[in-house]
């Protein structure tokens, strides 16, 4: 039996002495999807974060693809691609111009060629070379989409990545999700949309007040069954 | 990539960035004018006290001028977010200050390069030395140094417009004082003057060690 590829023990962090995550253990294998649920203030982008490199847990530990966290911290941040609440990207840059910058801070080889395949990829080729402050939110949420495969990172994490996006950058992303877990790419994204935790993911893994409280593989789930499971744990 | 390409990388993208936006380097040049303008009214300046005021007044112009471009550096980049996007990527902390660090020292320069002329005019003194480009480059170098370092913490809190200030300062005080007077002597031959430009140079070379061994440390969350 192979090792998860994502495996998280322990994981505790505090704000300001306030315990947002009060003990997190997560295992999750390669090309798998796992969907994190929780309402707001639950630990959900805290916990990304955290795996994202962004912020450190003030206890536990966390591997990624056999390496720690915390100790191998470039590393780690060469296998993760992220997608965050905001676009994150520079609004006086063409979309391109933005993909070829990362695309040098992570030493992307055919930097070029792999940033017109991405632009082409998620809709915005035609715009491409339109600065980025003139897009709308779900044109900058797919640009962000596009940066964070950017450098083919074999973990996704994407918190809220359907926050904004029209139908259509829906099914895109469904797209890109199963491509990058159909590749033995493994994900972990957030999401209020119980649908969504359900048809694209194996796993689901709902947060309360900094804690797992239900962790289901969801092939045989609906999403009425998630949400009464959701609405039981809020309780 | 190496660290020189990955410093070349940031740098030229917040040359591009500030060439488009023309936020910074438009306010800090049109802040660095007021203050000379000001500062040309509000002295009585006479033949005999020249020397005497106008090196502070130059400098006070360049700090001021250079403390809100610093307040930009990494606080633009913070509330857009976009400072995390940096952090999430796989490159060496100390490429991140020093691309900032020359970033800071050449939109401060252009800013300089466009006051010292006004303020030549403006003061009728004579300043277009080849002496006055180590005092202004190792000033420059200083301001930015300390200011580099600090935006990254002032950033980080609320009150970033009111720390700023207050905790870049108190530090710069040698290199200002080293620049007022150096800057003074080239305007009054004066003797038995301490050599500024080595104090200067000192300041400057602890200030850059300090801010690269600490930079990492400010930045991480």
């Amino acid at each position: 039996m192979s090792a998860p590829y994502l495996e998280i023990k322990g994981l505790k962090k505090t704000y300001n002495l306030k315990p947002i995550l009060r003990g997190i253990d997560i295992v999750l294998d390669q090309g798998k999807c796992m969907a994190l649920l929780g309402a707001n203030g639950a630990g959900k982008t805290t916990l990304l974060r955290i795996l994202a490199c962004l912020t450190k847990p003030v206890a536990g530990t966390a591997g990624i693809g056999g390496l720690d966290i915390g100790q191998d911290v470039q590393q780690v941040r060469l296998l993760v691609g992220f997608v965050g609440h905001q676009p994150n990207l520079y609004d006086e840059l063409t979309g391109l111009e933005n993909l070829l910058f990362f695309g040098r801070m992570y030493a992307v080889k055919n930097a070029r060629e792999r940033a017109v395949t991405l632009l082409q990829q998620v809709g915005l080729a035609r715009r491409s070379n339109e600065r980025v402050g003139t897009l709308s939110r779900g044109q900058l949420q797919r640009l962000s989409l596009a940066r964070a495969l950017l450098h083919s990172p074999r973990l996704l994490l994407l918190d809220e990545p359907d926050a904004g996006l029209d139908d259509e950058g829906i099914e895109l992303l469904e797209a890109l999700i199963r491509e990058h877990t159909g590749q033995g790419g493994t994900t972990l994204f957030s999401t209020h949309n119980f649908e969504r935790a359900v048809k694209y993911s194996d796993q689901i893994c709902m947060l309360s007040g900094g804690r797992v409280v239900y962790h289901q593989v969801s092939n045989d789930l609906e999403a009425g069954s998630v949400r009464l499971a959701y609405e039981e744990a809020l309780r | 990539m190496t660290f020189l390409s990955q410093i070349q990388a940031i740098l030229w993208k917040d040359i591009r960035c500030e060439l488009r936006s023309k936020q910074t380097w438009m306010s800090m040049g049109l802040f660095a004018l007021l203050v000379l303008v000001i500062f040309n009214f509000a002295f009585d300046l006479r033949v005999d006290n020249k020397a005497a005021i106008a090196p502070g007044a130059l400098w006070v112009a360049f700090v001021f001028a250079s403390l809100l471009g610093l307040g930009r550096t990494i606080t633009s980049e913070q509330e857009k977010g976009s400072m995390d996007r940096l952090m999430l990527c796989p490159v060496d902390r100390k490429a991140i200050y020093l691309a900032k660090l020359l970033g800071n020292i050449l939109f401060i320069s252009v800013v300089e390069i466009i006051a010292l002329p006004i303020f030549a005019a403006l003061f009728a003194v004579p300043l277009f030395t080849g002496e006055l480009l180590p005092i202004v480059l190792l000033g420059t170098i200083g301001i930015a140094t300390i200011g580099t370092l600090f935006s990254a913490i002032a950033a980080a809190t609320q009150a970033r417009e009111l720390l700023l200030p207050l905790l870049v300062f108190p530090l710069i005080v040698p290199v200002v004082i080293g620049a007022v007077r150096a800057t003074g002597a080239l305007m009054a031959s004066s003797v038995n003057e301490p050599p500024w430009l080595g104090m200067m140079l000192a300041f400057d070379v602890i200030f850059l060690s300090v801010s690269l061994l600490t930079f990492e440390y400010v930045i991480e969350d």
